[in-house]
Parts: C-alpha cells; structure tokens; sequence
C-alpha cells in the first residue's frame, strides 16, 4: 500500500514528470519523497526535476526476481545523481558507465510509467 | 562478565525433512550440552526469524517446542545482523543481571522448505517498495551496485574479489559442515555467470539449509573462558539508493566494540565477518581498517587471512561456502570463533588465537553489529 506521496510521485512519472522534494526550511532536496524533510523536519515542496544527471552506479540484471522481470532481463539499474541534489534509482539505457551524463525518460512496463536513465 | 558457554550447530546444506523448528531445536540440544546445561537453566531465550516459518512468536513457539519456560523471551529481526544482535542483547541481559543463561538460537530450512525463485523474490523485500522495487531490483543487485562504484573509487577489480571466493571455499574444505567443500579457482569465479554485473554466481553465497545455537552465561560453565568483551552497533541508511558507499557504518560500530572492548583493533588475532557476497567482505575489511582502501585483495595474496596468517578470516568458509540459511548463516561466524579461541576447530585450527572480531550486516550493508570476543 502506497502513500499519498509515492501515488503523486508515480503519477508524475505517467504524465512524463520526474517530481521529487525540496525543504521549504532547510533547502536540502530530498529523494525519496516523505511528508517531512528527513533532515530537519521541516515542510517538503514538490518540484519537478529537470532530469539531467550523473551515473553514481550501475548494474545489469541478468537473474530477475520475479517473471515479470525475467521476460525484460538482461535490464540495466543504475543510482542516479540529479543535478538539483538528489540520488534515486532508474532502470538505465544499455552501456551506461559511472560518470556517464544521463538525461531521464520514461518507459513502460505493466501499468507503470518507469524512469530510465538515457545517454545525454 | 558474558562468556560463551557453549556453542551448536548443525550442518549446512541440503537438509531433507527438516524444517525451522526441528533445525532450531537439533541446534539448541547441542549448544546446551556443549554448556554443560539444562533446560531447566535457560532463563532467556533470544532467536532469530525464518522466512520459511514467518511466525509473529517463534521465540516463545520455540521456547514451548523444546521445553523450556524462560523469564525472558523475544525474536529480533535485523536481516543478516541478528546473530550478533542477539549475542550483543544477551550480553546486556546478563551483564544487567536479568538473565544467567540466554539461549541464542536460529535455523531455517531455507533451501528445502519453499522455492529458490521464492526465496529470492521475498529477499529482494528489503528494497523500498515504492522506490526501488518497481526496478525490478534483487540482493545481488543491490550489492552490485555497490561493489561497481567500490571498485571504481578503490581500483579494486572482479579479479580481487574472486580471490575471497577462493579463499572462503578452501577454509570450508576443512569443515565436514560445510555446503560447499570443492575448491573453486579465481579463474573459477571469473568464468561462472553474471547475476548481476559484476557479480557473478560463484561471488554470491549459496542458500543453504542449517541451524546454529549459543549460550551467553554470567559466569564460565566448563574450563572453557571465552568472554564477549565489547559490542557495537550502527545503521547509516536502509536502502541502497541512500547509502553512502564510503562510510556504510561497518567502520563505526566496529569502533563502538572496539571502545567497549577497551582493545584496539590492532590486537586483534581472528576475523569472521559476514561474507554474503565477496564485494560484502572486502568492503568491511577496508572500512573497519583491516585493510587500507583498495589493498584487501594485496594482503589476502600476501597471506595475511590464510588459516595460518595474521589474521585469518571466516576458517569455517563463510557464507559463500560454509552456506547461508538466513539466521543461523550470520551465527556461523561467532560459533566459529568461539571454537577458534577455545582450540576446538580440529582441522581449521588457526594456531593459538586471543582475540576475536566478529561481525554481522544486514540489509545491503545496512544494520551492522561488531563484537570482540577474547579468551580469558
């Protein structure tokens, strides 16, 4: 069972929006998304991210956990660093590297829309 | 003062016909004659959980099952922490004085009793499940992830923590309770296939069937003397996407035990540390300071975890092939040392050794407990 934040983050990925949270009080932008900043317990906005960033890490996945995700394997999963401050994981694009440049885009699966980091 | 009194197990592997309670219970029977006790001495019982039999009660289902009727009494969740969890909470209730016998036990039929695919889909769980599991992510992978950026910060390569792989099948070759006894070359390793870049099959532990046991007393039962001298605990993050690669807490509840313990860490003459993977056990070495940065694998070739080494690392082969059962996987590395600093590892036997560091983490390098044991 999803929160009410999880709902409207996965919703902004179905309209093409990656939306996460920075503290009205502290500043530090937050990922992933609660009713409070973890850091100081202040109000989170939403914002929407421009989806440019950094390759932190990356994996190819080639034993999936379930067979939903073995029909999809071998799929890329990579740590993402956004440029406004915030780490979250995306499936990736193949032959990304640490380091690569990255802008996100969506893909579906099932009844999601699914970030995925792209070469930029 | 705590000490171990006494120590059980069972063999790990592929164990037909058991299931979480009559493993827990062969473990239990053994640790308590080991002790020299009874059940009637049990006055606390602490035990793990098994994903098999998910129980809201095991410790009191335990306690009625084996016959004991303790005054104190609970299971701890803490992924691949709990063994040393447990060993640190026992320390605390005797050394409170609320308890003079605690009985540590767990075991799961984890291999046996439900399918690989669902032993993997259930522990991939310890992702977020908004976050991180719609990506379609498992423990490999999240391991993965942290080992590619480790060994791109510390120049540390597939071929470095293939050498663990190595290493922890051999010491297992010394162990008739060992899952997997046929030595592995690095090449081996290298060879065997991706589960998740850049880990491969033979990077990964196995899962085993199996049960372990120990008792925390307030005073020796036996000529034995092996005293749990200081523990230490940390948690920096849950999930992978917020972990911070380079201070992932290992470090830091090793220098809580190591404070408690009044030693340093150079004292110390025996390592086990929890082994899931072999990115697991090299990242810990070098975070707790056994090795610098990027230089785990340089002093594995020089020796230095060999049996007969400085510090010889996991004898009974670890979780990559001693086996992990959930649990009773992380217990193996402190009944290990005990029977290590006791002089009662037969082939495995490291030489005389003093002091022991003993280490668990559980979740991806998330919830980490470090104890120092010491032969008085």
């Amino acid at each position: 069972m999803s929160d009410a934040a999880a709902t409207y983050f996965w919703a902004g990925c179905a309209a093409g929006e990656l939306r996460f949270q920075r503290c009205a009080a502290c500043g530090r932008a937050q990922f992933y998304p609660r009713p409070f900043c973890a850091s100081c317990g202040g109000e989170p906005c939403w914002e929407v991210s421009a989806g440019r960033g950094t390759v932190y890490s990356v994996t190819t996945v080639a034993r999936a956990p379930t067979p939903e995700f073995a029909a999809l394997a071998p799929y890329a999963i990579a740590l993402v660093d956004l440029d406004e401050g915030f780490r979250m994981m995306t499936h990736a694009a193949p032959g990304l590297a640490i380091g690569s440049r990255v802008r996100i885009g969506f893909h579906r699966l099932g009844e999601r829309m699914l970030p995925r980091a792209e070469r930029e | 003062m705590p000490y171990v009194t006494g120590t059980g197990d069972t063999r790990f592997g592929r164990l037909e016909g058991e299931t979480t309670l009559t493993l827990m219970a062969a473990a239990a029977a053994a640790a308590l004659n080991d002790a020299g006790l009874e059940r009637r001495d049990v006055d606390g019982i602490l035990c793990g959980y098994s994903t098999v039999f998910p129980h809201l009660m095991l410790a009191t289902v335990f306690a009625e099952h084996f016959g004991l009727r303790p005054a104190y009494a609970h299971a701890i969740q803490l992924g691949g922490a709990t063994g040393c969890a447990m060993a640190m909470l026992a320390m605390r209730l005797v050394q409170s004085g609320q308890c003079r016998h605690v009985l540590v036990v767990a075991g799961e039929n984890r291999l046996t009793g439900q399918s690989r695919d669902r032993t993997v889909e259930s522990l991939a769980q310890v992702g977020h499940p908004d976050y991180e599991l719609p990506f379609g992510p498992t423990i490999p992978a999240y391991y993965a992830l942290v080992a590619r950026r480790y060994m791109h910060e510390h120049g540390v390569s597939e071929e470095d923590l293939a050498g663990f792989a190595v290493l922890m099948r051999r010491n297992a070759g010394r162990h008739p309770g060992a899952h997997l006894r046929d030595p592995i070359t690095a090449a081996d390793v290298l060879a065997s296939r991706t589960i998740a870049a850049p880990l491969k099959l033979l990077d990964c532990c196995p899962i085993s069937d199996g049960a372990a046991a120990f008792v925390v007393s307030a005073a020796p039962t036996s000529a034995r003397r092996v005293r749990l001298r200081g523990a230490g605990q940390a948690t920096r993050h849950q999930h992978v996407s917020i972990a911070d690669v380079g201070d992932l807490g290992a470090g830091l509840a090793a220098s809580r035990a190591f404070a408690e313990a009044g030693v340093a860490r150079e004292e110390v003459d025996l390592l086990a540390i929890y082994d899931s993977f072999t990115i697991t056990v090299l990242a810990q070495l070098e975070e707790i300071g056994f090795a610098p940065r990027g230089k785990a694998a340089a002093l594995l070739r020089e020796g230095v975890f060999e049996r007969d080494g400085r510090l010889p690392l996991n004898t009974h082969g670890g979780l990559l092939s001693f086996g992990h059962c959930g649990v009773a996987g992380g217990m193996a590395h402190l009944l290990e040392a005990e029977r290590q600093l006791s002089g009662r590892a037969e082939a495995r036997q490291a030489g005389e050794r003093r002091l022991a560091f003993v280490h668990g983490d559980g979740g991806v390098l998330s919830a980490h407990v470090s104890l120092v044991l010491e032969r008085e």
